[in-house]
């Protein structure tokens, strides 16, 4: 019989295996899982992981891989600050969505003047944006004490519904012939978050990607209140006996969650996708959950788990239109990975061994 | 000679890096009271586990009236008339004491006829309890009574008790032992678990000594003495800690009027209580279980805000002040929960060293952790106090209890606090490491500072405090100097029965 | 506009249409909690119950056999659930997210080749005389056969934890499983064996809306109700008639939505359709207060340890 032992502490050599072996796990079953649709598997995975990187068009595709991991990384970054205080925000879509509005929203008022400091103003309402979505959870958990997880998803469809409301009213393209969505703001180059070397992928939000990891990975291990929220994720008596304010914390860990999403938005709307419309939003702020975990909540791990899950995005696309693999199946390649790393987490604090009969 | 009712013979039990249980065997006679006597850590609780069916022997064998007895689990072992009364653990506070009951045992009959057995149960043996009462409510004793009469109602011929006296007041104490003695009389044999002497002395028939995971001897306790018991039990002479001089200066902290409602829903609120504590004095204070103690000492932290004026530092107004700033002015505390409440579980003694030490320390500056001196910090407390531990990188669950205990309350005393509060300073604690945290905080004294010291272990306060006062559900009695306290006057100080003698049997 | 078009008998009667995939969901989810168990997969478990129960009733031609394939495949993606939280010992928040994550492209994945089908219908049932009177027989008498077994595992779930003795078991574990680990009792095993119910629950919930309430297969098509079935949970304080009175209250204010944007009402249809999430943003803001019913070990691991 199998027995579960709790380490006296976590194993170091484990906290990194996991997401490896996570990975390897999925791309295991995910083969088996695409062998089922009738797909030769290693082709498959193969199509997903290399593809993107080394295959004939990887010069198109490397790129993308900035351009996909960019708001995965940032939305990852903030939410990870959040669950390392068993603060759960699960509503980053929502946020996302509401700093698109307020980015784009800030951009378009100022059409068609030219001026340096638009796309500025368009950053910080798009931070905004996130950051208002995100203190509606946060406050009413301070005062009232309401689940943050329910509230912060609830909002998710109330953003759906905004976005919806704006393309097709208040910010709909007066000049678009009565189709739904924004002017263009990639055709208004005051608010364009354009390449900054063009062809290279790398736009601001891929620079303000950068900095989220560096200014969480200060704060996590140099910081008094990084240390606050590590504190209260492991023991919340603790911090609290250590003098940490739990409201305080709840504001700041959804404020800059919520602010950091709404900035993957503005860029977003205002670089690649440059429209306001329906189907904006594609996902990232629940692939980002995602993310944050299989970078096991730690800043440059998400850093590499944001490339890795735009990798599966990208080849995920070359397998739908080489192999015609479905676009679910990559998001149920997704979710495994998160599967295994919830699963493999347990060597981390647990070993296992075997033993006698044991009443468990 | 009799068959004895139940033989352990050479029960041995290893969990990975400790042997809990080494060859133990010892016999149980019928309507014998059997004092098994250990330290924290000796074994005791894995032995009666055995008994109870919920940790199986690796070796050694069991025999219940001449028949093998190996219980693969605790439905089992009560079905051939094994009940036992847990220390902790065992009840569920949202359910009343009907269905608390209900759930020991096998076949429980309707609520209703259960309901009236539990009333007929508890009036024989002088235990009053009300069924339909939400466990939750009840006091430390109230509830050990549920499980009392959960056991007497399975008419148990072995009564398992891990030490029952530990949530009791001395009045309670005696009540409990008359019920024991009744049952005793009608045949009923208890293994009673402990470490308080005097206790078993009184008690019980025979005593089986375990250290370390063995039996290291047997006598009856009415013909040995106390101290040569002692010495079984710890196997070394006992140093009893020395206080210096006890010089009294100003009061140091003064708590007038103090009363908050429990943060938690089972919890005591605190009641108009006024104290003063002057430099160099230890006050102890005393009390059940479950009467205040965790939120007088979340009110002294800071973690519970209450009116300024009710609390004053040096004559300095200090009650809406939170933990960090109570610390920069020198008033520290260390509650009773080393894991997860005075200490992260999780994370490295290092971290745990900042945790409390950030301001009065100089851990950190404008907000940036110095890890260098962090660290050094928490070697120093690891060197002073002797924690056993590789070094501070480890976690603090990776420490046995006293170990993690000495480098909590050498976290405080290290940072010259002006004001100490601690909550049950030893509790799990060996007999050694309970010795170093007493002198460690009898030798701050004499250097000055006020010490609150709250406990359940009334030899401990007689030993160390100057004067004495007890919690009682949220009230404080007015301190008294210790010296000349008798134990019927402390024993009322902690609120005497509970308003039990009525049901003196 | 005309609010006139609206009536009320089909209102209430289709009200508690609307409310039958929630209660399903929410009283499965509520026998989990009160376990101890926090399963945020609900949203995961009612998609794959929508997909399994759309395509068995297709393929079959058996509403009836949908719904059971429906129940056991909620019951088998809440059985990933209890890998992760009650063998790896996974945080039950994030595996709760992994579970509706994955349920939702696996259903997706499933569901490729079944849209825009119509699924056999299920027919309601008639009872002569009494499906006859007015107002009351259409409200009360003259349902699909579904939305009774809602209301009888309402009675039924109701009954067993307050009576019985499995119920007593279920609630001590989800208030101290420390304590009824002491007692003997398998703490694992009874929560599995309440995840794996509330697995079936929130499926049967979900064919449900694939099968009788839309009634087509499209991605995503469950649009939150999960969510709301576990915000309902906290609504009804952990009790099953509140349970039922909470899923009324939802599905009539879904339908009342739904009308009004029929009737044309001078309110912008988007935030029509946000309202029902509002209101229970609302109502989870007016009932945090009072958390006292919650059980004590909501969300907690349990792992044996001597």
């Amino acid at each position: 019989m199998i027995v579960l032992e709790k380490r006296p502490q976590p194993s170091k050599a484990w906290s990194y295996a996991t997401p490896l072996v996570a990975v390897v796990a999925t791309m295991l079953f995910g083969g088996i899982l695409f062998a089922i649709l009738g797909k030769n598997p290693v082709e498959a995975i193969g199509t997903i992981f290399w593809e993107p990187l080394f295959g004939e068009f990887a010069f198109y595709y490397r790129p993308q891989l900035l351009v996909k991991g960019a708001p995965l990384v940032l939305i990852a970054i903030g939410l990870s600050l959040g669950f390392r205080a068993g603060i759960w925000n699960i509503g980053a879509e929502g946020q996302y969505i509401m700093g698109a509005i307020f980015g784009a929203g800030a951009g378009l008022a100022f059409y068609p003047l030219d001026a340096f400091y638009i796309f500025p103003i368009m950053v910080i309402a798009g931070a905004f944006g996130g950051w208002l979505w995100a203190m509606i959870p946060a406050f009413l958990k301070v005062r009232f004490g309401t689940n943050e997880i329910l509230v912060s998803l609830m909002l998710v469809y109330v953003a759906e519904q905004m976005l919806a409301s704006v393309s097709l009213g208040l910010l709909k393209n007066p000049e678009g012939f009565g189709f739904p969505g924004s002017r263009n703001l990639q055709a208004y180059d005051s608010a364009h978050n354009a390449e900054l070397i063009a062809g290279s992928g790398m736009h601001w939000g891929v620079v303000t990607a950068l900095i989220a990891v560096i200014f969480a990975y200060v704060l996590l291990n140099r910081h008094m209140l990084g240390f606050h929220i590590r504190l209260t994720g492991e023991a919340p008596r603790a911090a609290k006996f250590a003098g940490v304010n739990p409201a305080r914390l709840i504001l700041f860990c959804l404020g800059v969650s919520g602010a950091l999403a709404g900035l993957a938005g503005m860029f977003e709307v205002s670089g690649p996708s440059g429209v306001v419309s329906i189907d904006f939003n594609v996902g990232y702020g629940f692939t980002a959950i995602i993310v944050a975990f299989l970078g096991r909540l730690h800043p440059v791990g998400i850093l590499l788990a944001g490339g890795l899950m735009a990798l599966t995005y990208i080849g995920g696309e070359i397998a739908q239109s080489q192999l015609g693999l479905p676009a679910a199946a990559i998001q149920v390649f997704q979710g495994m990975l998160l599967f295994f790393l919830l699963a493999f987490d347990l060597l981390t604090n647990y070993r296992i061994r075997a033993a006698r009969s044991e009443v468990a | 000679m009799t068959t004895p009712l139940l033989s352990l013979q050479g029960l041995t039990k290893a969990y990975p890096g400790v042997v809990a249980n080494d060859q133990v065997s010892f016999d149980i006679g019928e309507g014998e009271v059997h004092a098994l006597l250990g330290e924290n850590g000796a074994g005791k609780s894995t032995l009666v586990k055995m008994i109870y069916g919920l940790v199986k022997p690796d070796s050694g064998t069991m025999l219940l009236r001449g028949q093998p007895f190996a219980p693969p689990e605790p439905r089992a072992a009560r079905a051939d008339g094994i009940a036992m009364v847990f220390q902790h653990f065992s009840l569920f506070d949202a359910l009343n004491v009907a269905e608390n009951i209900a759930l020991g045992m096998e076949n429980p009959p309707p609520m209703g006829d259960l309901a009236s057995r539990i009333r007929e149960v508890s009036e024989t043996y002088g235990l009053p309890l009300d069924p339909f009462r939400t466990v939750g409510d009840l006091s430390a004793g109230e509830r050990q009574r549920v499980e009392i009469i959960r056991c007497l109602l399975q008419d148990p011929k072995l009564l398992i008790m891990d030490e029952p006296t530990s949530v009791l007041t001395p009045q309670e104490v005696e009540i409990l032992f008359e019920t024991l003695n009744k049952l005793r009389s009608e045949g009923t044999s208890i293994l009673y678990i402990s470490h308080k002497l005097e206790e078993i002395r009184t008690l019980c028939d025979h005593a089986t000594i375990l250290r370390l995971g063995k039996n290291v001897g047997e006598c009856v306790p009415a013909e040995t003495s106390a101290r040569d018991m002692a010495e079984m039990m710890v196997g070394s002479t006992l140093q009893t800690p020395e206080r210096g001089g006890r010089e009294f200066g100003d009061v140091a902290l003064d708590v007038s009027g103090l009363s908050v409602p429990s943060p938690s829903e089972f919890g005591t609120a605190l009641r108009n209580v006024h104290m003063t504590v002057r430099k160099g004095e230890v006050l102890g204070i005393g009390g059940v279980a479950g009467n205040g103690q965790d939120e007088l000492l979340g009110v002294l932290s800071g973690e519970i805000q209450t009116t300024a004026d009710a609390i004053k530092f040096n004559g300095q107004p200090i009650g809406k002040l939170g933990p960090t700033a109570r610390r920069k002015l020198g008033v520290l505390t260390a509650p009773e929960e080393r894991l997860g409440h005075a200490a992260a579980p999780d994370m490295s003694l290092t971290e745990n060293a900042l945790l409390t030490g950030s301001v009065r320390e100089g851990l950190e500056s404008n907000g940036f952790l110095k890890w260098a001196d962090t660290k050094n910090f928490a070697e120093k407390i690891i060197e002073a106090f002797d924690v056993r531990t590789p070094g501070p990188e480890n976690a603090a669950r990776s420490l046995s209890g006293g170990n993690l205990q000495k480098f909590v309350i050498g976290r405080e005393v290290l940072q010259n606090p002006d004001v100490l509060v601690v909550n049950q300073p030893t509790w799990g604690v060996d007999a050694a490491a309970a010795a170093s945290i007493r002198q460690a905080i009898l030798d701050l004294a004499a250097k000055g500072t006020a010490v609150i010291c709250i406990s359940q272990d009334l030899d401990e306060l007689m030993e160390i405090s100057d004067s004495f006062a007890a919690l009682n559900e949220g009230r404080l009695s007015a301190p008294r100097p210790t010296t000349g306290l008798t134990v019927d006057e402390i024993g009322l100080m902690m609120g005497g029965a509970h308003g039990m003698e009525v049901a003196h049997v | 506009m005309d609010l006139g078009e609206i009536n009320p008998v089909l209102l209430v009667a289709s009200l508690m249409v609307a409310a039958t995939p929630l209660l399903l969901a929410a009283i499965g989810e509520l026998v989990v909690e009160k376990a101890g168990v926090l399963n945020l997969g609900v949203e995961g478990m009612m998609i794959v119950g929508a997909i399994s129960g759309f395509a068995i009733s297709v393929e079959t031609g058996s509403p009836w056999l949908g719904f059971i394939a429906a129940a056991i495949g909620g019951a088998v993606l809440s059985l990933l659930f209890v890998l992760l939280t009650q063998v790896a010992l996974a945080n039950q928040v994030a595996s709760g997210l992994a579970l509706t994550l994955f349920g939702l492209g696996f259903s997706a994945l499933l569901g490729q080749s079944y849209v825009g089908i119509k699924p056999p219908s299920m027919g309601d049932i008639h009872i002569p005389l009494i499906s006859d009177i007015p107002v009351i027989g259409p409200i009360l008498f003259q349902h699909d056969p579904i939305l009774y077994v809602g209301i009888a595992l309402t009675a039924a779930v109701w009954a067993t934890l307050k009576y019985t003795r499995v119920g007593l078991i279920l609630r001590a574990v989800g208030e101290n499983h420390d304590a009824a680990h002491a007692l003997g009792y398998k703490v694992i095993k009874i929560r599995i064996m309440a995840i794996l119910f509330g697995g079936a629950c929130a499926g049967l919930g979900g064919a449900y809306i694939s099968l009788i309430r839309v009634p087509q297969w499209t991605e995503g098509m469950t649009a939150g109700v999960g969510w709301i079935a576990l915000a309902l949970v906290v609504f009804a304080s952990w009790k099953p008639w509140r349970a039922l009175l909470g899923a009324y209250l939802f599905g009539g204010i879904t339908v009342l939505q739904l009308n009004l944007q029929a009737a044309g009402v001078a309110i912008p249809v988007e935030y029509l359709a946000m309202s029902p999430y509002i209101i229970t943003i609302l109502v989870l803001v007016i009932l945090s207060a009072d958390k006292s019913s919650a059980p004590a070990s909501l969300g907690r691991t349990f792992h044996a340890s001597h």
